[in-house]
């Protein structure tokens, strides 16, 4: 039998596990396995930050439902990751990264390019691997892309020794997945389902709470057909949009700091919470010991560790939002077959009093350009058929508020690390996993420019993604925190005239336009997503614009500094 | 309310893994009171002894989050009503011509050993649960106790009764 090295047998690995694209950056230790690359038919996106690959790898995950893959080298390489898969982590992103690593021999001696990049990664992957022989690449390989994608998916990070990647090893191994310690529940548990239903049943006033694990499960259209049979009303987290259609009749939109006042009081007054793949961030409770009090909760999740972690939970279910919403759907009907639907029709009329009462306002008369006037057009001209990234900021929450998502994989927004520079690299990701959707990132003149080099990569690999960049001159998120906490003392956060955001798309060899009045927003967006090139649209809107409803930190979430 | 907690852990025994899991207590806010590990009747799992001071409440979380380790098999939370528990201790006490002869009485009450004696000094060892280990450090102290040296707890669950 044939041999090939240790490079050669993980792009054989990769292959075997449906890679079909890797992000990433070549550098001394990672040769050999770029050397593996360059006869291999899985496309390689040369990116031009390291930073820049594990996002891309996040966004073409997040587009897809695939795991997505990054190579960077050792040292400088591999920490330049970190804040993608940190990224990735904090919201459940299937990833696999591969480092490169000084030799085994050198390996705890500070040698040239050396960081201990298992080490580093320990607190940010769901799990990592160095590899001190040949033999145990193809089962680590194997294993990474099992643990990254099951269970609560994550980013798992391998380091390869470079003589590992040119150690020779037989072509044909056997690999068995033996992994004792990692056994995800899928199924709910029935007993649990059944209370859960009869709870439900009892309920006056329930409101369900679909986070992100709606998304990763793709448990979309069982949500739907849950909420919609059971006539209860929807709020999303910021990571659950797109998994239940905000133009829905039930749907409540987001809760929290930046959420809608109607969800947040909606919160706040429900006899019962259905927590469904969402995990009471701070963001979303507000004040922990004021929220929702008046509600059982019915906290469900894949990870254990997630129940009971920030609120009480009355009745726990492990396992997969899918299969729980589908068993809870069934036996829901089983009550409502022997008895009667509940009459919740005073609770379903109070929620569409308070979405009539406190709506999303912002002043449409303005002659200035109003970012939120930009994403309602987006959004009219995209009739909400494309993928959004962002970054994180204003115009991140701005986004959430204003695009009306109704599918799943269609928002791409750094939820839980709040990551500046996201939305670039993963909208490249994105259109790389899905090349017939417009792809379009929503970025704030801030983050942007945390990530611009991206610009090259999108270009130079015939990326066309738009980016809409909503320029205000300022880090606008902190900027509003000093206008309303810190007596407008504006330290550090005016970015006015840092660049020509035209004249750099330019030079990288894609197309910009700028937009300084009202009338031209429309007619610009329909432009830019007509050419088939990397657009970037500079619009010059209103500077000290906020982002309103906000509440507080530490405020309950029923306490909200709302627009005038 | 704050109280000791005794955890066993079985994790595999592989390079990299006790760093986790003491990665994961430091991360959560724990401190951990003492750590004793080693391996097993099988030599590819190891078993990791913890004790921990911290609320029932965030001690279940961080149960929970030691599950998520991939490394890590079982989990057990230890009765201290139904466990037996050991330590190694070694103490190293001034002694002379006048005090060796009371010292090595309390050492002899408390079933521990000599294993070293020198001209102002000796080494005793002693094996036992905290509270014996704790009254021999007592009646010792002031004869001066010039090193001390704990391996921490082990534990080990009491057999069915019936």
């Amino acid at each position: 039998m044939g041999k090939i090295n240790g490079a050669q047998m993980l792009i054989k690995c990769l292959k075997e596990e449906g890679v079909e694209v890797i992000f990433g950056f070549p550098g001394g230790k990672v040769i050999p396995i770029y050397d593996a690359i360059f006869d291999s038919d899985i496309r390689h996106i040369l990116v031009r930050h390291e930073q820049g690959a594990s996002h891309a790898a996040d966004g073409y995950a997040r587009a897809t439902g695939k795991t997505g893959v990054c190579v960077a080298t050792s040292g400088p390489g591999a920490t330049n990751l970190i804040t993608g898969i940190a990224c990735a982590y904090m919201d459940s992103i299937p990833m696999v990264a591969i480092t490169g690593q000084a030799e085994t021999n050198l390996i705890g001696t500070d040698s040239f390019q050396e960081a201990d990049i298992t080490g580093i990664t320990a607190p940010i992957t769901k799990h990592n691997y160095l590899i001190k022989d040949v033999k145990e690449l193809p089962t680590v390989v194997k294993e990474a892309f099992y643990i990254a994608s099951t269970g609560r998916p994550g980013p798992v990070l391998i380091d390869i020794p470079v003589d590992v990647s040119k150690s020779l090893i037989e072509e044909n191994v056997k690999v068995e997945l033996k992994l004792e310690g990692y056994k995800p529940t899928y199924k709910g548990n029935p007993k649990q389902i059944i209370q859960a239903a009869k709870r439900i049943f009892d309920s006056k006033k329930p409101v369900i709470f679909a986070g992100g694990g709606i998304i990763i499960s793709e448990a979309s259209l069982e949500l739907a057909d849950f909420a919609r049979y059971a006539k209860i009303p929807v709020i999303t987290s910021l990571m659950g949009k797109g998994g239940f259609p905000d133009e829905d009749g039930l749907s409540l939109g987001m809760a929290g700091m930046h959420g809608t006042k109607y969800a947040n009081l909606a919160f706040m007054d429900a006899d019962l919470i259905i927590a469904i793949g969402a995990r009471f961030d701070d963001r979303v409770t507000g004040k922990l010991s004021e929220f929702a009090k008046n509600a059982d909760i019915i906290h469900a999740d894949i990870d254990p560790a997630e129940i009971g972690k920030n609120v009480k939970a009355d009745i726990p279910i492990v396992g997969d939002a899918k299969t729980i919403l589908a068993d809870l759907k069934i036996r829901y009907k089983e009550l409502i077959d022997k008895k009667s639907f509940p009459d919740r029709d005073d609770w379903l009329k109070t929620i569409k009093n308070l979405k009539k009462d406190f709506p999303l306002k912002y002043d449409k008369s303005s002659r200035g350009i109003k970012p939120m006037y930009v994403i309602e057009k987006i959004y009219e001209i995209t009739k909400g058929d494309a993928i959004i990234c962002t970054e994180v900021g204003q115009h991140q929450m701005w986004t959430a508020q204003f695009y009306k998502f109704s599918q799943p994989r269609t928002f791409l927004t750094s939820g839980g690390l709040g990551t500046m520079g996201y939305g670039l690299p993963a909208s490249i990701g994105a259109k790389v996993g899905r090349p017939g959707k417009t792809v379009i990132d929503i970025a704030g003149d801030g983050s942007i420019q945390m990530v611009s080099q991206e610009f090259a990569t999108a270009v130079f690999n015939k990326i066309p993604v738009k980016i809409m960049i909503l320029n205000n001159g300022y880090l606008g998120m902190v900027r509003q925190w000093q206008e309303f906490f810190y007596n407008k003392r504006y330290s550090h956060t005016s970015i006015q005239n840092s660049v020509d955001f035209v004249k750099l798309i330019e030079a990288y060899g894609g197309v910009g336009f700028r937009v300084t009045e009202k009338s031209q927003v429309e007619e610009t967006i329909k432009k830019a997503l007509s050419i088939d090139n990397v657009v970037v649209v500079d619009f010059w809107i209103d500077r000290e614009e906020n982002v309103y409803p906000m509440v507080p930190t530490g405020s309950p979430i029923n306490q909200m500094l709302e627009f005038e | 309310m704050n109280q000791n907690h005794i955890i066993s852990v079985l994790v595999e025994n592989k390079a990299g893994v006790l760093a986790k899991i003491s990665g994961l207590f430091s991360r959560r806010g724990f401190n951990i009171e003492s750590l004793a590990v080693g391996p097993t009747e099988d030599e590819k799992i190891s078993r990791i002894t913890i004790v921990v001071n911290a609320e029932t409440h965030s001690m279940e979380q961080v149960i929970k989050q030691l599950y998520k380790l991939i490394n890590v098999i079982k989990i057990q939370e230890l009765d201290p009503s139904n466990i037996v528990e050991r330590e190694l201790v070694l103490i190293k006490v001034s002694a002379d011509n006048n005090t060796r002869a009371e010292i090595l009485e309390i050492v002899n009450i408390f079933r521990a050993n000599i294993v070293d004696v020198a001209k102002k000094s000796l080494i005793i060892e002693i094996t036992g649960n905290s509270s014996k280990i704790q009254g021999l450090e007592d009646l010792l102290k002031p004869y001066g106790i010039l090193e001390l040296i704990r391996t921490g707890k082990i534990a080990c669950s009491r057999g069915s009764k019936k």
